[in-house]
Order: structure tokens, then sequence, then C-alpha cells
């Protein structure tokens, strides 16, 4: 049978768990909502326009370099598998496939991309 | 096959006897099975996680010299269940603001992300959960899912804080996952193989032998990823209050808490599998599955204790000199360590097995030694820059 | 019909009303949501079809950093998230008309495929264990594809070089 069967167990038991125990909170605990407890909280002070603003494009550019460097181990992985079989040639493809990769590193690093500004 | 040699297949076996006695097909009764193993392995799991936050909070309260909870039943044992009576009990307010669909969604895949991490953990040589070929690249899917949870979190909070916290947590939580992507290819190129029984297999000699510097960044990267101190700047007390679970209460904030304790456990399992030989202890595994769970169990929480260790005794780091030291210091460290490792392996393949783990073992501690004194240069440049103009440190003073 | 069967269509049609929310979805960060929600579907396909490092690399790269990438460019450019404009222009007919017709052509395409009747042969027994290691042969031979393998290292080069001018002209330019 397909591995994955348990997988997907897996899945629908650890979704089912948090819902019955989030559940049992809500038949157990008291409801008893008014516009001050609903209110955003800011530390005691009234909450100040949405929080759904503007932020940082300095995350932006991490997510960017990061899902190139995902995609490079991702596609490591497959070549570390095998490299107990095959020779030294497979090591060499991957040191030119990483140097390749490295200098974007460095590039993104000298246009000061890496800094947190 | 005896119920002391395999005692999950003897009652699965019964079990599904059961079933098909009543009628049942047989491949129903046997996914009915799995469903039931997987439903007991996962409460199981939930009552661990209540231990956890008993040993959690002990083990603080030893570091910072208190005596932590000692009031309820026996050591203060029976402190967690109080604390989930008060959790059930409690109001789960919901912020007017929130959006609802996301802000309720968030804490479930929360708990979920790290439950499923189990499916892949093999306890012991007959109890394999499921023995994925691609079991290793499986934690980090996981891990996937878990930094949707808390931007979902963040978001739907509809607060500044949280979403910070949010936007804070999973920066930091990719930026840890190339370097621990790349110390997870280590024992992959070592065992030969991305399921994680054949990793335990594969290590006669403990992988944490054949590369030390390995197993330091995954563990970095892994107290990274669960969000622990020194990464913890997504909680941030003293700024954050708490960051993206901030207007969460109840069972959600539970969810949060639980789901955060058990990864941590959880993570301190995979330290152990990866490079401490998982359930294997001279040959005790072999004795009865029983001791091989126990062992794994063991090694889960010494794992689980280090990560403890690292967070009540490191101070908690910004985020530019988190992303610097990822970004500028333990990413290239990574690659270098893995290329290193791979062509150790290519010249060592032929060598005996004491050869062999001497040449990576000394690899790793030179690369280590490299990237010290290269970091250590850089730094000292660095600060001569800055300190320049007022020519000592004293002087600004 | 068999049970993979049944899996199977409830997977699909997960994915496809996922997919049509992610179009229709009034809120921005909610379509980018169910976005994720159609990728595990594709994943959750890749599974059925035994390739099991496809359907993990789906979800570690386009549930990890692709949606995540989405999520947090949805969050950090848009002021208004919920957009309160209309979603159809006055266009939306010749968009109808060319979805029509590009349909007609691919069913007329497919009318005459026998892939639909015909059985695929049966994977060998353990493709699931050695699947990734004939891919990892695959990827380093000289015979096979070492030269895509290394290309494609410098298409990702290409990739992050492109992301951080296209940003650095940006910061010059005086955004954030």
């Amino acid at each position: 049978m397909n591995e994955w069967i348990y997988v997907a167990l897996f899945i629908i038991v650890g979704l089912i768990i948090p819902i019955g125990a989030i559940l049992a909170g809500f038949i157990f605990g008291p409801k008893k909502p008014n516009p001050v407890k609903q209110s955003t909280y800011e530390c005691g002070i009234e909450p100040v326009g949405e929080a759904w603003m503007q932020f940082k494009a300095q995350y932006y550019i991490f997510v960017l370099v990061f899902l190139v460097f995902d995609v490079e181990a991702v596609f490591l992985f497959p070549w570390a598998v095998k490299l107990g079989h095959l020779g030294l040639y497979a090591v060499i493809e991957g040191i030119i496939f990483v140097a390749i990769l490295v200098v974007g590193l460095v590039y993104t690093w000298r246009k000061g991309m890496l800094e947190w500004a | 096959m005896n119920f002391w040699n395999d005692p999950l297949k003897v009652a699965a076996d019964w079990l599904e006897g059961i079933f098909t006695g009543w009628g049942m097909d047989a491949v129903a009764a046997h996914v009915l099975t799995v469903f039931l193993g997987v439903f007991l392995m996962i409460v199981i799991l939930m009552v661990v996680d209540v231990f956890l936050v008993w040993i959690e909070r002990k083990v603080v309260a030893r570091f910072q010299d208190r005596l932590g909870p000692n009031r309820v039943g026996p050591f203060g044992l029976f402190h967690p269940f109080a604390d989930i009576v008060k959790l059930i009990i409690k109001e789960d307010t919901t912020p007017g603001d929130a959006d609802k669909p996301v802000y309720n969604i968030a804490p479930i895949l929360s708990m979920m992300s790290v439950l499923i991490l189990w499916a892949v953990v093999p306890l012991a040589p007959v109890m394999l959960g499921t023995d994925l070929n691609v079991g290793v690249l499986f934690i980090i899917a996981a891990g996937a899912i878990g930094a949707l949870s808390i931007i979902m979190a963040g978001w739907g909070s509809n607060n500044k804080f949280a979403l910070i916290g949010g936007f804070r947590q999973v920066a930091v939580m990719i930026s840890f996952e190339i370097p621990m992507l790349t110390m997870l290819m280590i024992p992959v190129v070592f065992a030969q193989s991305m399921n994680m029984n054949a990793i335990i297999q594969g290590q006669s000699v403990w992988y944490v032998v054949l590369s030390p510097l390995g197993a330091l960044i995954f563990l970095t990267a892994a107290i990274a990823e669960l969000g622990r101190a020194p990464f913890d700047l997504a909680e941030g007390e003293s700024e954050l209050v708490s960051g993206y679970n901030i207007e969460y209460s109840g069972m959600k904030f539970g969810m949060f808490y639980a789901g955060e304790l058990l990864h941590a456990f959880t993570f301190g399992g995979f330290w152990a599998i990866l490079f401490f030989g998982g359930y294997r202890f001279f040959g005790l595994e072999q004795v009865s599955p029983i001791f091989a769970v126990l062992i794994l169990l063991v090694k889960a929480l010494v794992g689980y204790w280090v990560i403890m260790w690292v967070k009540y005794t490191m101070m908690r780091i910004r985020i530019d000199q988190m992303l610097s030291f990822n970004w500028k210091f333990l990413t290239p460290l990574a690659f270098a360590l893995l290329l290193v490792t791979a062509l150790m392996n290519a010249l060592l393949s032929s060598a005996p097995v004491w050869l062999y783990a001497l040449g990576m073992f000394l690899a790793n501690i030179v690369t280590a030694w490299v990237a010290l004194e290269i970091a250590r240069s850089a730094t000292k440049q660095e600060r001569e820059r800055a300190e320049g103009p007022q020519k000592t440190a004293e002087a600004r003073h | 019909m068999t049970a993979q069967q049944i899996i199977f269509i409830v997977v699909a049609a997960f994915t496809l009303v996922s997919a049509l929310r992610v179009a229709t979805a009034r809120n921005i960060v909610h379509a980018a949501f169910w976005l994720v929600a159609a990728l595990f579907g594709v994943a959750a396909v890749y599974a059925l079809l035994n390739a099991n490092f496809i359907a993990v690399v789906q979800v570690v790269v386009y549930i990890g950093a692709i949606a995540i990438l989405f999520i947090f460019a949805v969050m950090l450019t848009r002021r208004d998230m919920r957009d309160a404009s209309p979603q159809l222009n006055r266009n939306w007919p010749l968009g109808a008309i060319v979805a029509a017709l590009t349909a007609a052509g691919l069913i007329a395409l497919l009318r005459g495929w026998d892939g639909f009747t015909r059985s695929a042969a049966d994977l060998p027994a353990d493709f699931g264990a050695t699947s990734v290691n004939l891919l990892g042969e695959a990827l380093v031979s000289p015979e096979a594809y070492v030269l895509p393998f290394e290309v494609a290292s410098v298409l990702l080069l290409a990739a992050l070089v492109g992301a951080v001018f296209v940003a650095f002209n940006k910061k010059l330019g005086g955004g954030k």
C-alpha cells in the first residue's frame, strides 16, 4: 500500500485533535464578549488604524534570496543520495553547481542587500 | 513473532482479526487499524506534551535557581493538568477586527505541522511509521506548513505586534532553513539514502563523530526554526509582548504553546536520529523494540535539554544580527562543509572505517577552524572601521 | 471505481475549488492562502502517482518558498488588502470568448488521443524506494542531464541577480 496513506492519516488525525481541543474550550468556556474585550491589544492604548499596513520591504529581499537557495538545495538532494556510488567527477559537478550560486550570494552581499537597513 | 519482538504487529494483527471477524473488508480493516494506531500515537504524543510543560517549567526553574512547580501532586507533576483545565474553561476571546477564518485555522495548522513530523520518525527497527524514501525532506515540508500557520496567525489577528512578530518569525525560519537543508544532506551523503531508517541503520559510527560541525550547525538552525532564544526575536516580550500569538487566548493559545514545546522535543529527536544513532545503543535495540523506543525517547529528551540549556543561557539577538549571522556566516559555512564532506567521502571511499572516520572528523575540525579565523579577522576589520574615528572603544563611553 | 480513483477525485475537486477561489476571492491575502491550498492539492496528486520526491519538493518549494514570497509581496505592497474595485472590467466578454476558444481547441486536439482509455504500464515494485537514486544518477551522469543540471544553477544565479538588481534600483529610487 502507498506510504502516503499513513501520512494522510497523520494529517487527518493531526487536524482532528486540535479541533477537538479547541471545541472543548468553546463548549466549556464562558462567552461574554464586549467591545472593550474584543478590541485589538495595543498595550492598553486605543488602537490606531489597522494593522494591515505597509511593512519593511527588506523581508521581501530575504525571501527572494531564500527562494533561490531553497531550489538549489532541493537540486542537490538527489546528488547527495547518489554521491557514494559515483566517483570524484560527481563531487566536482556539485562544487561547480554550488560555486556558480555562491557568485550570486557574493553579488547580493556586495550590493548591500543583506544589510538590515 | 511474539509480543516481545514486535508488539505493534501483534496488536495490529489482533485488531485486524477482530475487524475482519465482523465481516469487514480486509483493506478497510487494515486502514481502520492504521487509523487507530495513528490516533493512539498522537494521543500518546499529546500526553508526552503535557509532561513536557512540567519538564520545561522544572528545568527553567533550576536554571534560574528556583524550585519550579511543586504544589500539585508529587514534584508538582499534576500542574500541567491544572493548566489544561484552566485553558479549557477560559473564555476564548476573538478580536472584533480579526479575519476570523484565518485567525481560527492558524492554531490548528500550527499543531498539525508538528504532529505530522512523527509520521517519519522510526521508533524502533520494526516500528517505522511511514518508511518514506524522502523522509529527510519531509521535515522541511512540515516546517513550511508551520511557517504558513505563523504568518496566518500574525495576519489574522489584525494586530500590529502580531504581524511584526509573524514577519520576523517567518524571516528567521526561512533564513535558517538553508543551513538546515544543507546539513540534512550530510547524513544523506553518509547513509546514501534520504530514508530516516536507513540513516539510523547506517550509523555504526554515530554521524556526530563523522561530522561534529554538521551536528552543531543543525542544532543552531533547529533552534532558529523553533523560534527559541537566542532567536526568539519574534516573541520579544519587551517589545512585541509575545509576537504572533498575542491575540490568542484559551485553548487556541494552548495549541500554539503545546505545539512549540512538542516541536522542540521533536527536533531533539531529529537531532538524535540524524547524528546520534536514533534508537541504536550498542545493540540494545535488537533485544526488544520496547528498549529501542525508550532509547530514542531518552536521546530526544537529552536533545530537548540541550535546546533548553541554550534557551535559558543565551540572550536574544537583534534581527539584523540574526540575518547577517545566517547569510554571511552560517550559510556559506554550511555549503563549504557539505562540499568538504562530499570531497572527503569520494577520496576516502575505499579507506577502512577508522581512517574514514578520522579523516572526516579532522576535515570538520579544519573547516570549523578556518571559518572561525575568517570570521574573527572580518569582525576585527569591521570593529576597526566602526571605531576608527574614536581611536578606542573606551573613548565613546 | 477503485479507492485510488475516489481519492483522486476528492483531491482534484479540492484543488480545482481552491484554484477557483484564488481567482474569485475579494480579499487578496485570502486569495494567496487559497493558492497555498491549491498547491497542496497538486502535491497530493503527485503523492498519489508515487512521485515521492516531487510531492515533497512541491510542498518545500511551492508552499515553503513561493507561497510565502507571494504572501509577503501582497502584505508588503498593498495598503488596502480588501480591494473595493470590481473584479471584472468591461473586457470580460472578450476574455470569456478567448477562454472558450482555447478550451474548444484543447478538446479538439485531445479527442484523437488514446491516453484517456489506455492504461499506463505498471511501475516497478521498488519504484518508491529507488526513484530518488535514479534521479540522482541521471542528474550527474555525463550521458544524461549533467549539462541541464549545471545550467539550472546558472538560471538560478540569473534569477538572484535580476531580483537583487530590481530591488536595488527601488532602494535608490527613494522607496523603503
